[in-house]
């Protein structure tokens, strides 16, 4: 199954990029999304990073095929 | 239906001081409020390890983002008597001095009013999928999180 998985902030400068399509093979949750995500990148905080499956910020979700996922790093509006 | 619409919240850049004046005086017709309440959030010259910062770069999530502004006016609405709300939140870069958060919300009178924007800023900063790269002088950066200074 395919995911859309979008990089923000922080950890979008760490991946070098803003999005990418992940091609899924067995059950996933979002949490586990996104520690593979992660796991290669220079990030000082990665407990501070939020995961959000199509918006909702709920990281024991069993992902889908299509889910577009979002790597959310600290809140900084205002 | 104008409290129930969802409105498009992000302007790109700085929010001109204009704006103000102009959304103050689009209500002099609506002669039910008695209180406006406005709360302006300006980019703030911070030094950090000798660098001071000059401009702050906001990305967003921004189809999320949209829909949590909306949210946040749903529960402004049902929980506050208030007329009518407003806010405008900045994209891109916003230099200091600049403002970067616009919230006006209106009542019949002024402690809900006043209530009313607290609630709105607190929950826009907690709960609104929003980033900032603060740009020193220098051209390097750090990422910007809320609550890093105090609440």
């Amino acid at each position: 199954m395919k995911v859309t998985v979008k990089y923000f902030g922080l950890v979008a400068e760490a991946a070098e990029k803003s999005e990418e399509v992940l091609e899924l093979n067995g059950e996933l949750t979002a949490m586990e999304l996104k520690s593979q995500c992660l796991n290669s990148l220079a990030i000082a905080d990665k407990e501070s990073v939020q995961i959000a499956v199509n918006q909702n910020l709920d990281d024991t979700i069993t992902l889908k095929d299509g889910d577009e996922v979002a790597l959310l790093p600290p809140f900084a509006g205002g | 239906m104008d409290k129930k619409k969802p409105k498009k919240v992000f302007v790109q850049g700085a929010i001109p001081p204009e704006k103000i004046a102009n959304s103050v005086a689009n209500h002099q017709s609506k002669t039910n409020i008695g209180a406006h309440s406005i709360f302006l959030g300006q980019i703030r010259a911070d030094e950090v390890e000798g660098k001071t910062v000059t401009a702050i770069d906001y990305t967003a999530y921004e189809e999320m983002a949209e829909n949590v502004f909306h949210e946040i006016r749903e529960a402004a609405f049902a929980k506050f008597d208030i007329t009518c709300a407003h806010i405008y939140h900045s994209l891109g870069k916003v230099n200091v001095g600049e403002l970067c958060l616009f919230v006006f919300t209106s009542s019949a009178h002024r402690k809900i009013a006043i209530e009313a924007t607290n609630f709105f800023v607190e929950e826009i900063k907690a709960k609104v999928p929003v980033f900032g790269k603060e740009i020193f002088e220098d051209e390097t950066h750090q990422w910007k999180v809320n609550g890093r200074h105090y609440t």
